[in-house]
């Protein structure tokens, strides 16, 4: 007791208790900036290694050669004939693309020493004579004459021009010569190869181990734009019934609480039990296709239903129930009360949710494993809706493959699918910000 | 009403074409050492032929033979790829399944290598020392005991003092078994320890082929490329890759010579190199009228201009079979497998 007396608590002077709590605020603070920090530099490194690997393949090498398409190598009829055209094989291309190339060299006076007939065709790509035989075959009046074309350069070479491989390791390297990239180097100042922006890394199917260099992403962006479409068309409507239902009209009872809990749950089931499920149901059971996008899509509907009905069923209870009475109270009826008044209102988070959902499910792999889709496809998709059916491939398989494939330049083309990926999330995940904040009301 | 309208119609569409899907591309599943060469093919199939481009699945030979073996019919896959034959057991699940015509066809062969990092010491390899590294019990005084090998060095002295660290395909690659068999059973029977295992009575088969599991047998169930990125990261690492594989990353692995022999192309097919394994790939006779294009893929594949000498397969890495006529017959009979 005599102690309290003899000091008296004062205002002006700072206990040892405020500068106590002042400290442990000081200290949470630097504990949060900390942890911000920690996930900003995991971000940087994310975003440098796959930028500084990857931005190469919006980039591509190709040689710019005058071919002359010899008519006894590609049409010894002479008379045109499509059937025969067609029984030409690229092998036959390959040939006449090496001779012009060899000509093409030889006329520019460019020194060719330690490179034979065969080193000096190996920096066109193996894609090149498709490329010339769909020309041909599209316009078979080009046969026996002189065109100006634009092919593929070998995936090597192109490596070396964007520094990938130096003339030090090309030494070491089975599938290219130091003499090679230097017959590269004088080809590119005569302006006989150039680097150009690859437009083809979009629009182009995926390609063989042989042919990094003509690898794209076309059938994945389809595949995956195809079962997008199919989320949104069933997983919407269904998840946004499902929680209308729910929230406005169910009663409140044990089976109730029962669904609820199981819906939180499967929103946590791992993405794998989806692609087993849509195994055995839409496969085995139903009888679909195999890497079809349909399957697909209907197995990553279930996967992002529930994530829909949560977000939904948490906008509809943010709608206060002074708008339900209103409306009510003027004698509308329950149904009318919902769809005109509370859906609308909850639309923005209804539609972000859904967003998110979707962006969640263009990011899945695993469940694509079992039902076929994580293949090797190099035909597009047809349009919809029988084109569902057809087989394609989805951006995170694609760079799932290209992961796996034993020439290094897949390195780039994989890290350049996730840049693909990462601006398409980002601009769907904008388009969900942007829609919450533009039609967002708080009360 | 408009979204239920949608909805209904999503789900007629659905249920109309269910049964019109009749594929019209050749379905396609297994090994993930014959995925790049079945790309190589189908890309060009794809590009000289009027069938589409086949489809194609990789995940390993068990489970495409597993795939394979799921019935006859339009949902089920044409082929199977396979880094090693079909087992018996395999071909009765086919059979219970309905899927009793099969054609094997063999397309070549395939070197296992060994590797390590290009920076690193350069090995000498015999199977006998592979045995000693990596067993997981010895004979040592008479007696079973745990392997104490830590050291390269220590199995054999003419080997680099180098820490043991072994990246082994996983069991569901068909790797692995030509591993076992050719290299690490010769070695157990190579170095003796067989015949000492069974000296003391303890079943060799067993005792031979058992991995270490103290983490220097370190299993890979990924592909070439996870055990490439392994070695990257420990760089005393010896990895076992395909002959092609290798071939496209000579700039970062050396390969160690087996027996004293350097594996190439060449070595394999003369079976100086003693570690190569025949490829294969299983086909549904029963498919050959319900698909088009699958038997002109088929024959595509072992044409001579494919998988022959010189072809687009042998430039990958693989070795030419020099039976590959036998096979085209086969194929152009459909001999079916007994």
């Amino acid at each position: 007791m005599s102690d309290q007396a003899a000091r008296p608590i004062s205002l002006l002077k700072r206990s040892g208790h405020t500068a106590r709590r002042h400290a442990a605020e000081a200290r949470f603070r630097t504990c949060g900036l900390g942890a911000i920090l920690i996930g900003l530099l995991a971000l940087a490194m994310l975003l440098a290694s796959v930028l500084g690997s990857g931005l190469g393949a919006f980039r591509q090498t190709y040689i710019h050669l005058p071919i002359h398409l010899d008519e006894a190598a590609l049409d010894k009829s002479g008379n045109r004939d499509p059937k025969a055209l067609k029984k030409v094989t690229t092998i036959s291309y390959g040939k006449v693309i090496a001779a012009s190339l060899n000509d093409t060299v030889l006329q520019a006076g460019i020194a060719t020493q330690g490179l034979t007939k065969d080193d000096i065709a190996g920096i066109i790509s193996r894609e090149a004579p498709a490329q010339v035989r769909d020309m041909v075959l599209s316009d078979t009046d080009l046969i026996g004459k002189t065109i100006q074309v634009r092919l593929l350069a070998n995936g090597r070479i192109d490596g070396y021009l964007k520094g990938r491989i130096t003339a030090a390791t090309a030494a070491r390297d089975s599938n290219v010569s130091p003499a090679q990239l230097q017959l590269a180097d004088v080809m590119m100042e005569r302006g006989l190869m150039s680097l150009d922006f690859n437009a083809a890394f979009l629009t182009a199917p995926d390609a063989s181990d042989q042919r990094p260099e003509a690898a794209g992403l076309g059938v994945a962006i389809l595949g995956s734009a195809y079962m997008m479409l199919i989320v949104l068309a069933l997983a919407l409507p269904i998840g946004v019934a499902a929680s209308i239902y729910l929230e406005e009209f169910a009663p409140k009872n044990g089976l109730t609480d029962l669904i609820e809990v199981n819906i939180s749950n499967l929103a946590a089931v791992p993405s794998i039990v989806f692609g087993i499920l849509g195994l055995a149901i839409f496969i085995n059971f139903a009888g679909l296709p195999h890497s079809a996008p349909v399957v697909g899509g209907l197995v990553l509907t279930l996967m992002t239903l529930p994530t829909i009905i949560i977000a939904t069923r948490a906008s509809l209870k943010a709608v206060p129930p002074s708008i339900r009475q209103a409306a009510q109270g003027l004698g509308a009826s329950r149904m009318q009360a919902v769809f005109h008044h509370v859906l609308p209102l909850a639309a923005p988070g209804i539609l972000t949710g859904a967003i998110l959902g979707l962006a969640q499910a263009l990011g899945e792999t695993a469940p694509l494993l079992l039902i076929g889709m994580v293949a090797f496809v190099r035909e597009y998709p047809g349009a919809p809706p029988e084109g569902l059916f057809d087989p394609a491939s989805a951006l995170p398989v694609q760079i799932y493959n290209w992961t796996q494939r034993a020439d290094p330049a897949f390195v780039e083309r994989a890290s350049g699918a996730i840049i693909v990926l990462l601006a398409f999330l980002l601009f769907m995940n904008a388009g969900a910000i942007l829609l919450r904040r533009r039609f967002e009301r708080r009360w | 009403m408009s979204r239920i309208t949608l909805t209904t119609s999503a789900l007629a569409i659905l249920a109309t074409s269910t049964a019109a899907a009749a594929r019209d591309q050749v379905q396609v599943a297994g090994s993930s050492t014959v995925l790049p060469y079945a790309t190589i093919v189908a890309e060009l199939f794809g590009e000289n032929f009027d069938h589409p481009t086949p489809v194609i699945e990789s995940g390993g030979s068990s489970a495409g033979l597993k795939k394979f073996c799921d019935g006859v019919g339009d949902n089920t896959i044409d082929i199977a790829n396979a880094s090693r034959r079909i087992k018996p057991a395999e071909i009765a699940a086919c059979e219970v399944a309905g899927v009793s015509e099969l054609i094997e066809v063999r397309i070549g062969y395939d070197g296992i290598v060994f590797a390590s990092d290009i920076g690193g010491e350069s090995f000498a390899f015999t199977p006998a020392d592979w045995y000693k590294a990596l067993a997981a019990e010895i004979v040592q005084d008479g007696r079973l005991a745990p392997n104490p090998a830590t050291m390269w060095n220590e199995v054999n002295p003419d080997l680099p003092a180098q820490e043991i660290v072994a990246f082994v395909p996983g069991t569901k690659h068909g790797t692995r078994e030509v591993f076992d068999l050719k290299v690490i059973e010769q070695g157990c029977k190579d170095s003796g320890a067989a015949a000492e295992l069974e000296s003391l009575g303890a079943d060799a088969g067993r005792h031979c082929t058992s991995l270490r599991t103290d983490g220097r047998a370190v299993e890979i169930d990924g592909d070439y490329t996870e055990t490439l990125a392994r070695i990257d990261s420990n760089t005393d690492g010896i990895g076992v890759f395909g002959l092609s594989f290798y071939e496209n990353n000579t700039v970062k692995l050396q390969v160690a010579t087996m027996n004293g022999v350097v594996p190439s192309a060449e070595t394999i097919a003369s079976g100086n190199y003693p570690v190569s394994r025949p490829l294969y790939f299983y086909v549904k006779q029963a498919h050959f009228d319900m698909v088009p294009g699958l038997k002109d893929y088929a024959e595509f594949f072992v044409s001579d201009d494919i998988a022959g000498p010189g072809g687009p397969l042998a430039d990958y890495g693989l070795v030419p079979d020099p039976e590959l006529a036998e096979t085209q017959e086969i194929l152009a009979d459909e001999v079916l497998m007994n």
